[in-house]
């Protein structure tokens, strides 16, 4: 089994120290750095996150949560979330699908228009959306004849947020499909499967921990957003103000544990994400390994 | 019922990918129930013929006929055909039992038909009780029962088998091939395979479609293509053959000390010979046959020897003999002999060097020289 030989391989490494390997003191230096590092700006900061958050007890703290303008910034994250991430799942699957089971002319160049939204500062992207849909944007005046409010408005926050996450399905999707190949897929033609039946039941399954994964991030990321939100909501409260914007008022507002109330709830959603992220690499890489042994020539079990 | 003697016809198939023409005017025919071969080098555009019956490629032009329809413009889906991929593409997520009953299911089979026929097929083909494993827990051998079981399972007119054993290590490659000659004498299912490997073409198929660069070759049964290869390459394909050139001088083609008749041939010109280990025949006297040489070297190949004769002017020939022969006549290594090339033939040139409308036209080239 390849986890008792892995297991005996670290045995044997950390018995017999090798030639290029630092020594001990440097090592344990090195990880000891390593660790105070981490805990000096990853895990205090969250921790005080908590601290801040029931700083005035419990009561206090849901009353913030439940506070209607709050209330409504939930609500409207959620929302933002709910339509943003399925959008991003349509999408990223399609794009994915293009790029790993075609050849066509500008591959190269989508592949890399995928990862735009990644290399843009949230900001500019969220000034874009104020160039082309604002009141004095290029169909400001158009929108405004035709009474459909988009920059200020929450459809503006969603299109934000659509573009801000369009690349984590897509990401996570084309290498996992490229790997996979088309051969499954032309197995089921020839069975007499069409297209959807085909998708459905054999390229959804073998991509389903990516596109999960995907999911996940899209999801974080989209509940967290705040640069390209920030430019095109107009701070709204109560109507276009989503959980990060309204973090910021009230930590403005000099009302630090309402605000840390509601950061709370963002951090949660990243433990969970962590967790989720590590336990979903964790089920991807064994079906990795599984799906390595399921190919090509393998005659250890025929012989043994 | 109407009895369709073939089961698939190709005419004038001719498919090109880009600037590449990977299959070039190609035409044959399968009879209902055959199983047939088809053989080449990598890149001799075997695999793209089969994947454009199965409907996978499309023809750039000619025709594809199965059982006399044409299905130039019907679907992967509609063909009735089970195709078997060279590394199974079992499905991974599903267990042997589904994968197996996809196509029944696809097809709408009663749940009650289906389990029926997947117990029949399992026990076909020995997978009983794996049908709940999953093809990363199967042995290189059991996927490939596994995929061409789910082939099968719809019953379709034609098995189409790409590179089948070249995905498990030789040690099981022989039991694979003696299993896949049963199974198509079970099932009597037309069966059409893709190989590089001339043995393995030679000992399963009862017909064998030769492939290079494109064009086809020949086409006859294993023993047609070897005791009559229809040009120089099919003939070096297909076993070992000696191929020598020789020139022509004093109304012989002469190399070494050999000599064939050249009728009507002009002096200075050179033709090509070809012949099998088999057609020389040695003796340890050296005054039964009229050329000498010294056996260079021994070969053992089962019951069979091959031998390497040297002549004085340094040229090499190989000659096949049987043990028995070899020890009644108590030959060895550096022994000398004299020896006969019983039967030869001269070989047509290589393909490339063929004007481009003779290159499809098969002619059995003439047999010349008998007891030279």
């Amino acid at each position: 089994m390849p986890g008792t030989t892995k297991r005996r391989l670290l045995a044997a490494r950390s018995a017999s120290r090798r030639g290029t390997e630092e020594s001990p003191v440097i090592k344990w230096l090195l990880i000891l750095l390593a660790l105070a590092f981490a805990f000096l700006f990853l895990l205090l900061p969250l921790a005080n996150v908590f601290a801040q958050a029931l700083a005035r007890g419990w009561s206090y703290y849901v009353a913030s949560l439940t506070h209607p303008d709050s209330w409504a910034a939930i609500r409207l994250t959620v929302l933002v979330a709910a339509i943003s991430v399925p959008m991003n799942v349509v999408f990223g699957l399609a794009a994915a699908w293009a790029i790993a089971k075609f050849e066509f002319r500008g591959k190269s160049l989508l592949i890399t228009l995928i990862d735009l939204p990644f290399s843009v500062s949230p900001v500019v992207a969220g000034l874009m959306f104020v160039v082309l849909f604002g009141l004095q944007g290029f169909f400001g005046q158009w929108l405004d004849g035709h009474n459909i409010k988009i920059i200020f408005a929450v459809p503006g926050i969603i299109l934000a947020t659509v573009f801000i996450t369009f690349p984590f399905v897509a990401r996570e999707l084309i290498p996992v499909m490229q790997a996979t190949g088309s051969e499954q897929e032309q197995a089921a033609l020839t069975l007499g499967a069409n297209g959807w039946q085909t998708f459905w039941h054999v390229t959804l399954p073998s991509v389903k921990w990516g596109l999960v994964y995907g999911i996940i991030l899209c999801n974080a990321r989209a509940m967290g957003e705040f640069g390209a939100v920030s430019v095109v909501s107009g701070h709204i409260t109560g109507l276009t103000d989503t959980m990060p914007l309204r973090v910021e008022k009230l930590y403005n507002e000099y009302n630090a544990p309402a605000a840390f109330a509601v950061a709370s709830l963002l951090a949660l959603l990243a433990l969970l994400t962590l967790a989720l992220k590590t336990f979903l690499e964790w089920k991807q890489a064994r079906e990795y390994v599984r799906a390595q042994r399921g190919q090509g020539v393998d005659s250890g079990k025929v012989d043994s | 019922m109407i009895v369709h003697h073939l089961s698939i016809e190709l005419q004038k198939v001719t498919k090109q990918f880009g600037d590449v023409t990977a299959v070039k005017n190609v035409s044959f025919s399968v009879k209902e129930g055959e199983l047939m071969a088809l053989l080449g080098p990598s890149g001799g555009g075997k695999t793209t013929v089969l994947r454009m019956i199965a409907g996978l490629e499309i023809p750039t032009s000619g025709d594809v006929f199965i059982r006399g329809k044409r299905v130039n413009d019907v679907s992967v889906q509609q063909r009735n055909i089970g195709f078997v991929f060279q590394n199974y593409a079992l499905f991974k997520n599903m267990n042997v039992f589904r994968n197996i009953a996809f196509g029944l299911k696809i097809k709408k089979w009663k749940r009650t038909d289906i389990k029926a026929r997947i117990d029949e097929l399992l026990k076909l083909f020995g997978l009983e009780n794996l049908e709940k494993r999953y093809p990363h827990q199967l042995s290189g051998g059991q996927r490939q029962r596994v995929a061409i079981a789910r082939a099968l399972a719809p019953k379709p007119s034609v098995l189409l088998l790409d590179e089948p054993f070249g995905a498990v290590d030789a040690k099981i490659r022989q039991e694979l091939r003696e299993w896949l000659v049963t199974l198509h004498h079970d099932l009597n299912v037309t069966t059409i395979f893709v190989t590089h490997d001339q043995e393995e073409a030679m000992e399963v198929a009862n017909r064998i479609v030769i492939f290079s660069r494109g064009l086809l070759e020949q086409v006859g049964a294993p023993r047609e293509v070897y005791e009559q290869p229809a040009n120089e390459f099919v003939a070096r394909f297909i076993g070992v053959m000696n191929v020598l050139e020789p020139e022509v001088r004093d109304g012989a083609a002469r190399i070494g000390e050999l000599e064939f008749p050249a009728h009507g041939l002009a002096a200075g010109q050179k033709i090509r010979i070809g012949f099998r280990p088999y057609a020389v025949q040695i003796s340890s006297d050296l005054t039964q046959y009229r050329y000498h040489a010294v056996l260079r070297h021994t070969f053992f190949l089962g019951v069979m020897l091959r031998v390497e004769l040297e002549l004085p002017s340094g040229l090499v020939i190989r000659a096949r003999m049987s043990k028995e022969d070899y020890a009644h006549q108590a030959l060895e290594d550096g022994r000398e002999v004299s020896f006969q090339i019983r039967q030869y033939r001269v070989l047509a040139r290589e393909q490339a060097a063929l004007p481009p409308e003779s290159e499809l036209t098969y002619q059995p080239p003439p047999v010349v020289g008998e007891n030279i």
